[in-house]
């Protein structure tokens, strides 16, 4: 180490001079490895082997029971009114804030993050405050024979607050990074404002937007706390697919309820997958939106 | 209006506004002011004796107290994990980087169960730790374990960026001048990723402390002892106290937004640190 040519520092010198030694490195990455096994891999294989420890038959008989199959369509249903509902959310929002400069805009971003720091208990809670029988509306709601809490309404309620800003904010940065020009010189051109948007945006984020509705999807199928509140868990019609797994464990039911887990836990990995693939096309997006950007400047 | 918004060509902007501000009005607005506006119901001593009575104040040292040290946790290996994924190479990266997230897209009772069994007495690590007198499921610690798998992506996932776009022109002026590894992390790298370690810090925080589904499983739920703040608010919901649980989520509702106040400020710090380097 001590003839380190200065002028002249070959590649490997180069490395080492901001590398740490070879044990110290081994010793980082088998600490950091043992942690995620630990805390990630071992509890994701055993959802797979408890799922299965009883055979693949009580595997598929849990899960092709009736009251796991009413449960599968009400955690579809939900997820397929709260997905599209934020989407056109995120896409206004994102619109509004970054082709615009307006004053408050700072404050309108935190709202809109409002509901990820808010308990999924307490989310579900207002629900019921506001339409529950005791709630603001419940008296009316009753008068028109009508259920919002303990039925499948409060439960897609539910879902959209805990799903509200996942599109949005995928989409802002993105939106703010690509500018305004664009869209402008489809204007001036004589584009109206939904063919600026179909053609122009929506192609250019079109990566950001998947991204986006792949995190949504997957929380609102999977979200527990704020629909276990609303929900009244009535078997086989306000059970979702979390919560059905909540009543198959307590009735220690153990490898029904591992079945039905692991349902949702193959659900995790394919987004994680979809997740992987979506964000290099995203890098590569912002790539290709600062080499447009280079280009103007030169 | 001139004032309010600057002129631009683009149309559309009174319609994304409109809809954007009704949609969060009657989804997220008007119900969270609900909860205030039904504790305005309750006189001040109603309030603060319904929130402070002993197994309360016991749920919200437990909370808090396993929520910062699960936070913690994953602020020291967080780094560690950030820092291994972008500096080192080994069989699996790849794998290993995109498994990070696995706790934000796992449902939380999948999370909860799962980690109930491997942590109760005859489960996989359970049966290791027995034999130590360490006990973790239906117990306190049971809590810690499963808000650390919940916060685990946070920090890692606000730290890797930073560390990536770290010049090592610095570091090899720092090693240059005589500074060793250690010497160069603390003086040149920490100071950069700090605010970042932060900002994952507060987030993990902020999603320990309203955490749920996860730790009901694995926590016992015995009064006084293992039961969290959120189970609370749904036992008094089961009992038809309506008042009490909201006095207690209005409780946790104030202390996420400073939280939320908080990051954002960190935040801030962060990109301007980062616009600086």
């Amino acid at each position: 180490m001590t003839t380190i040519t200065i002028s002249h520092p070959s590649k490997s010198q180069q490395a080492a001079i901001t590398q740490e030694p070879a044990w110290v490195r081994w010793i980082l990455i088998g600490i950091a490895l043992a942690f995620l096994t630990l805390f990630l891999f071992v509890p994701l294989v055993s959802v797979f082997y408890e799922a299965l420890k009883k055979g693949v038959d009580v595997y598929f008989a849990a899960i092709t029971e009736p009251d796991a199959l009413a449960a599968i369509k009400l955690t579809l249903t939900a997820t397929a009114i709260a997905v599209p509902l934020n989407l056109v959310f995120g896409v206004a929002a994102a619109w509004a804030i970054t082709k615009f400069e307006f004053r408050g805009k700072n404050v309108l971003i935190t709202l809109i993050d409002l509901p990820f720091s808010v308990s999924p208990v307490v989310a579900g809670l207002i629900y019921v405050l506001v339409f529950g029988l005791q709630g603001w509306l419940g008296p009316w709601l009753a008068e028109h024979d009508l259920k919002v809490i303990f039925a499948v309404p409060g439960i897609v309620l539910a879902t959209i607050f805990v799903t509200v800003p996942f599109i949005a904010r995928e989409l802002i940065p993105l939106m703010q990074a690509q500018g305004t020009e664009e869209e402008e010189a489809a204007v001036v051109l004589g584009a109206n404002g939904w063919q600026t948007l179909w053609n122009i945006t929506l192609p250019n984020i079109k990566w950001g937007l998947l991204y986006g509705i792949i995190l949504c999807n997957a929380r609102a199928m999977g979200e527990f706390g704020a629909v276990s509140v609303v929900s009244g868990h009535i078997r086989g019609s306000t059970n979702t697919l979390p919560l059905h797994v909540e009543i198959l464990y307590n009735e220690y039911n153990f490898a029904a309820a591992f079945a039905v887990a692991s349902l949702l836990a193959l659900l995790a990995l394919i987004t994680l997958a979809i997740k992987t693939f979506v964000e290099s096309k995203v890098t590569q997006q912002k790539h290709t939106t600062k080499l447009k950007e280079n280009n103007h400047e030169h | 209006m001139n004032t309010f918004k600057q002129h631009s060509v683009l149309p559309g902007f009174n319609l994304a506004l409109g809809f954007t501000l009704l949609y969060l009005s009657l989804i997220v607005l008007i119900p969270l002011a609900a909860a205030f506006i039904r504790t305005a119901e309750l006189t001040w001593p109603e309030f603060w004796a319904t929130v402070t009575t002993p197994r309360v104040l016991a749920s919200y040292r437990l909370t808090f107290g396993a929520s910062f040290a699960a936070a913690l946790t994953n602020a020291l290996f967080g780094l560690l994990v950030a820092w291994v994924l972008v500096r080192y190479h080994f069989p699996g990266k790849r794998l290993v980087d995109a498994l990070i997230d696995l706790p934000f897209a796992l449902p939380t009772a999948v999370a909860g169960i799962a980690l109930t069994a491997l942590y109760a007495g005859n489960g996989w690590i359970g049966q290791l730790l027995e034999p130590l007198g360490i006990k973790v499921a239906f117990t306190p610690i049971g809590v810690y374990v499963a808000l650390t798998f919940i916060g685990l992506p946070f920090v890692v996932r606000t730290v890797q960026p930073v560390l990536e776009d770290i010049e090592t022109e610095l570091e090899e002026a720092a090693a240059m001048l005589g500074a060793n590894r250690l010497q160069t992390f603390l003086r040149i790298i920490l100071p950069t990723i700090f605010p970042a370690l932060m900002t994952g810090f507060a987030l993990a925080l902020a999603r320990a402390i309203g955490e749920y589904g996860s730790v009901i499983f694995i926590a016992g739920n015995m009064p006084m002892i293992s039961e969290i703040t959120p189970l609370l608010i749904i036992t008094k919901l089961e009992q038809y106290d309506y008042a009490g649980a909201t006095a207690i989520a209005v409780v946790m509702l104030i202390i996420s937004f400073v939280l939320l106040l908080i990051i954002n400020l960190l935040q801030w710090w962060s990109r301007r640190r980062n616009a600086l380097a």
